[in-house]
């Protein structure tokens, strides 16, 4: 994972609370294969607006989001984290996050950054009034600078460190590879493995097709 | 210290403990993978350049996507064939073992498993699918996990997991004839409801339990998730040695006596202290169904339709209108009265020899009813070689129901095998959810035995109800159909095909 200290990018102003991961990227995207390629996905029913802020030329390029309270509430969807960070949103700020987003996101390398609500509709009001305005998130100082404003916000110690180290869950549990590996040798051996495969005799299966039988009715 | 059956495996496990309230660090000893969570985690992998650390515990199949006809052609769904090439594709780059339609190891991924002997006690088992609980029949410490941790247990072989609580569920007595492990399990859920094993791993125990089959405790624990527990846990005993030894992948010679060894400690102490205990006296219970869209809206197939005006909770209350109305229900209507469309038998929770076998005794000699569709899947492809082996086919073909290749097939809808809108089910399967088995489709979980006796007369029924009509199935011997040990599935029985 990358490392995060701080990040400036174009401000995406949001005006809308609740915004469900349904919205973030519908249920028809979920039977993809990959976990990249999702940016057309986000907010896709959103986008056939016109009017939507993503689709003004002076948000397209956003990689800050600043989004109404309860942001990511309903479906635990990974791909709604996925989706962001294929667009290109590195931070989303709100007043307050739904619990499984929020650590979707901390998985993944999405800073989800939590701001007062006050704070929230000032900087809205910058980057409305002058869209393609930069927003600066410092995640070692907590701050978020848009223009004149400097906000305080939030994130818990554990997703800081990790985020600012570059580590994700895989990263950090490999940084105890040796334990692992001495785990590994202590292991009885009779547990079982895979491989070498102990097959079985190898018998051809039929291929069933649908019957079309007479029906005699039954007595009752 | 003593220790529950739970903790004595987790404490197996631990690699390494967290500090500071940090999760502990857990050793996984079997990864099972396939083709519907897995695509993104081996993405991961390849996006950040690392490989399975061991493809030797891991094992791939092909189950919920899959056709259960014509398997042999190319999959007509180009979602479904683009997900399972995909899983073909990222076994052959990472070194994974995968059984493939056509091979007579595929089959949903909780069976396959168990008979090729990887399932064994004390173990920790994983799969990206909840009914991963399944597995804890054997005494293995066994649970879902989503498509981050796939990953997770591909790169490392471990997980970082959270402390639970333990409960025990003491099932004592004995199992009248016609109930199965189906209708403990339905009660249990019905009991403490689909929360109420939020946070704890479960260890079913009593007489009732011990007297299961392998097959049927596997039953059991595959829905432990419905009731929201992570795992659910039997202690291994003479049942459960009988059945793995000599299947493929069974400990041999001295290590065989090492295992042993060691399943025979992985029991809960005498003076340990579960969290939480329940009781249930299995001589009470009757054949289970439910009427509703949760697995725990079930009821005694004696009862009637719940009246949601007399239900004092509320929330409880708007629920079962709510379920009610999907269901296309009458309040205080009986349940033996409920006319399905289908009977499926089939599933990770019913689909495994024993449960074919019983259901071929009712099916035996007699003819389904004429408005009912009845599709009969076997868990695995090994599972329909022995039922064939066993002539169980001609019997499911006589009867007038469809024979099918083996897969996930109607427990959901992700492949062919769907209800259309409004139509109704008896199913051996697991959830009953709005739309589970097809956009609109109304489903009753109902146990192997329930499931042939309404593909007989059309209406949820048990076996009592066919005896009732029918003075024939008065001599039918449904005690020797559950509850006692049948022959398990015999990997080296030889196939005709």
């Amino acid at each position: 994972m990358e490392k995060f200290t701080t990040h400036t990018g174009i401000g995406v102003p949001l005006r809308r609370g609740n915004v469900d991961t349904d919205q973030i990227i519908p249920a028809v995207y979920l039977k993809r294969v990959t976990r990249t390629g999702f940016e057309d996905a986000l907010f896709s029913a959103w986008r056939n607006d016109p009017g939507f802020v993503l689709n003004q030329d002076a948000y397209r390029a956003g990689s800050v989001l600043v989004a109404g309270p309860d942001f990511g509430t309903g479906s635990s969807r990974e791909h709604a984290v996925w989706a962001l960070k294929d667009y290109g949103f590195r931070v989303v700020l709100s007043h307050r996050f739904a619990d499984i987003f929020r650590g979707n996101s901390g998985k993944q390398g999405l800073l989800a950054a939590q701001l007062a609500q006050e704070d929230i509709e000032l900087i809205w009001k910058v980057l409305e009034s002058e869209p393609g305005t930069e927003v600066t998130v410092d995640l070692g100082a907590r701050t978020v600078t848009c223009r004149d404003i400097v906000a305080p916000f939030q994130v818990d110690d554990y997703t800081r460190w990790r985020l600012m180290e570059g580590l994700d869950d895989i990263g950090l549990t490999l940084a105890h590879e040796e334990d692992i590996t001495a785990f590994e040798q202590s292991r009885p051996s009779h547990k079982p493995a895979t491989l070498p495969a102990k097959h079985l005799p190898t018998v051809e299966i039929k291929a069933a097709r649908p019957i079309a039988l007479p029906i005699t009715p039954v007595g009752r | 210290m003593a220790g529950t059956l739970a903790e004595k495996v987790w404490a197996e496990h631990v690699v390494r403990r967290g500090d500071d309230g940090a999760p502990d660090l857990l050793y996984i000893d079997l990864h099972l993978v396939h083709e519907v969570t897995s695509p993104q985690a081996f993405e991961g992998l390849r996006l950040a350049g690392r490989r399975v650390r061991r493809p030797d515990l891991t094992l791939a199949t092909e189950d919920h996507n899959t056709p259960t006809l014509d398997i042999d052609l190319p999959i007509a769904d180009l979602t479904s064939r683009t997900q399972i090439q995909t899983l073909r594709n990222n076994a052959a780059e990472f070194g994974v073992r995968i059984h493939s339609l056509g091979d007579a190891d595929q089959g949903i991924v909780h069976q396959v498993g168990p008979q090729l002997g990887l399932t064994q006690p004390g173990m920790t088992v994983v799969c990206g699918d909840s009914h991963t609980s399944t597995h804890g029949a054997f005494g293995a410490l066994a649970f879902g996990i989503g498509t981050s941790e796939v990953e997770h247990v591909l790169a490392t072989q471990t997980l970082p997991l959270a402390p639970f609580k333990t409960m025990a569920i003491n099932v004592e007595g004995q199992l009248p004839p016609g109930t199965t492990s189906k209708d403990i399990i339905l009660a249990i859920i019905a009991k403490i409801g689909t929360g109420g094993g939020q946070g704890y791993v479960l260890e079913y125990r009593g007489e009732a339990i011990r007297a299961l089959s392998m097959e049927a405790r596997m039953t059991v624990c595959n829905m432990s998730i419905e009731a929201g527990a992570r795992a659910g846990m039997i202690a291994p005993d003479e049942t459960t040695f009988e059945y793995l030894r000599g299947r493929p992948h069974a400990p041999e010679g001295a290590d065989w006596d090492a295992a042993l060894e060691h399943w025979r400690t992985l029991r809960t102490d005498d003076d340990a202290i579960f969290d939480v205990e329940i009781e249930l006296r299995a001589s009470d219970l009757e054949p289970f169904v439910t009427w509703g869209t949760n697995p725990g809206q079930g009821l005694p197939i004696s009862a009637t339709v719940p009246v949601p005006e007399e239900i004092a909770e509320e929330n409880e209350r708007v629920a079962a209108e709510r379920a009610i109305e999907y269901m296309g229900l009458i309040p205080g209507q009986p349940l033996r009265e409920i006319p399905v469309d289908t009977v499926f038998i089939g599933s990770c929770t019913n689909g495994r020899i024993e449960d074919l076998r019983s259901v071929a005794k009712v099916f035996q000699g007699r003819r389904k009813n004429d408005d009912v569709r009845v599709l009969v899947v076997p868990a695995s492809a090994r599972v329909r070689l022995q039922a064939e082996a066993e002539g169980l086919d001609q019997i499911f073909l006589d009867f007038g129901a469809e024979w099918r290749n083996a897969g996930c097939s109607m427990c959901l809808g992700m492949n062919p095998d769907q209800l259309q809108p409004g139509e109704r089910a008896a199913s051996t399967s697991n959830r009953n959810f709005e739309g589970r088995q097809g956009k609109g489709g109304r489903t009753h979980l109902v146990s192997p035995l329930v499931a042939a006796a309404t593909a007989i007369r059309g209406t949820l029924s048990s076996v009592a109800d066919l005896a009732a009509d029918d003075p024939t199935f008065a001599a039918l011997d449904v005690a020797e159909l559950d509850g006692s040990p049948l022959a398990p599935l015999d990997p080296q029985v030889p196939v005709q095909v």
